[in-house]
């Protein structure tokens, strides 16, 4: 067992885990923030994507104790008192159909942001939406939602 | 996955002396195959050694020619650094292909080096940079450092603190995504370097990354991708899978290089 402390949306968060825990298993299942979704458990589909120290990575494929000390931010910790304005575009636009890729894919636009601008065009924001699957949507109005939220970041 | 424990190393000498103290510990850095591996029950070691908080193995130097990327490095930050995009586009661009945002920024350039997957896109850069892998013990050549699929010349306590090469004159990587994972099916890195041309393949060798001697000849004389028209890929030599067969492959390796040297320009 390892002794782990970390900030999650802001407020510290600790606990006794198994060295095997995932990160994703800790948010989830201590800390009881459901937002972050596990879907293949392969790094691939990107559902469990969360900002550690302000980057966006998988929480499947990250240990807790491997974020231990850091500042975690999930799907939970974005919005204020109105939601935030990428959680906004994907119901403007209709960014989401099932919804259950939806945590991880904000938390994939708004990383897009902090790299790249609030400038996106179609083609970057496709590729930078590699590791993000949707089995919905086709991607159109994720696509038409992303650019739609940047602009409004 | 099994049960492991996890120790987070301030230095390389604290990793190895955590190593030596352990029953059948790995070292992690990113951990992007890693935990996958064992996730799947496919590795099981006792302990993890964290190399991710050692500071003298991060940061990025261009000193004239020489550049120095230390293993610590994740594809995100070799991706988008200013000075290797000025001084080495080629291996800025090589790291925004592997895997996904997510992924790149967790995985590191040392980690995959050391794990010598045969897909993977880093070795082909090393050999086709000739490029120097620095470990805590010694500084070994990347011609004698991948030593087959999977295999390198690191000893059990040996970790790669940095790789280093010079500047090419022209250099760019080619590669064949497998649609799924994006892995090479192949992918030819090509340079132009002060010791002559070098072609490194990776994704398709039978044995993992390789050079390819006749195009590198082919090469020196006619640095266009028409003179790799003539120049035999020996599909006995290559891998087949479910992805592609050797044949196939054959085929994908001469197309990337052509695309390389196009792209190099």
């Amino acid at each position: 067992m390892t002794s782990i402390s970390m900030v999650v949306n802001g407020r510290s968060v600790g606990g006794e885990v198994e060295d095997r825990t995932l990160l994703v298993e800790f948010i989830r299942e201590n800390l009881r923030l459901t937002g972050t979704h596990v879907g293949c458990d392969t790094s691939q589909c990107g559902a469990c994507v969360v900002h550690v120290d302000g980057k966006a990575v998988k929480a499947c494929t990250t240990l807790a104790a491997q974020a231990n000390g850091c500042e975690v931010t999930t799907i939970e910790g974005i919005a204020g008192d109105e939601l935030h304005p990428m959680q906004q575009a994907f119901k403007d636009n209709h960014g989401l159909q099932c919804g259950f890729c939806t945590p991880g894919m904000i938390m994939a636009a708004t990383d897009m942001v902090n790299r790249l601008g609030k400038d996106l065009d179609e083609k970057t924001i496709r590729a930078e939406l590699e590791g993000n699957i949707c089995r919905c949507t086709g991607y159109h109005n994720i696509v038409k939602s992303i650019q739609d939220g940047a602009s409004k970041m | 996955m099994y049960n492991t424990n996890y120790h987070r190393a301030s230095s390389v000498e604290d990793a190895v002396s955590k190593m030596g103290s352990s029953d059948d510990a790995k070292f992690v850095s990113g951990g992007q195959t890693l935990i996958p591996t064992m996730k799947q029950r496919l590795a099981a070691p006792s302990d993890l050694i964290d190399l991710r908080h050692v500071d003298s193995m991060k940061g990025i130097t261009v000193d004239g020619n020489q550049i120095t990327i230390g293993a610590g490095v994740t594809h995100a930050e070799v991706h988008s650094s200013k000075e290797l995009g000025a001084a080495c586009p080629s291996i800025a661009a090589l790291a925004g292909h592997i895997g996904d945002p997510h992924v790149r920024n967790m995985g590191t350039i040392g980690g995959s080096i050391a794990n010598n997957d045969p897909a993977a896109d880093y070795p082909a850069a090393m050999i086709a940079l000739n490029a120097t892998i620095i470990t805590n013990k010694r500084e070994i050549a990347a011609d004698g450092f991948f030593t087959g699929m999977f295999e390198t010349a690191l000893g059990e306590d040996e970790i790669i603190t940095a790789v280093s090469f010079i500047t090419p004159v022209k250099a760019a990587y080619s590669k064949f995504p497998n649609p799924a994972s994006r892995y090479a099916m192949a992918g030819v890195f090509v340079a132009q370097t002060g010791e002559g041309v070098r072609v490194g393949v990776t994704g398709a060798g039978a044995d993992g990354v390789h050079r390819h001697t006749e195009m590198e000849a082919a090469l020196t004389a006619n640095w266009t991708p028409e003179a790799i028209a003539n120049c035999n890929v020996d599909a006995n030599e290559l891998l087949s899978d479910l992805h592609g067969d050797n044949n196939y492959r054959a085929n994908l390796v001469k197309v990337m290089a052509k695309r390389a040297v196009e792209m190099a320009g």
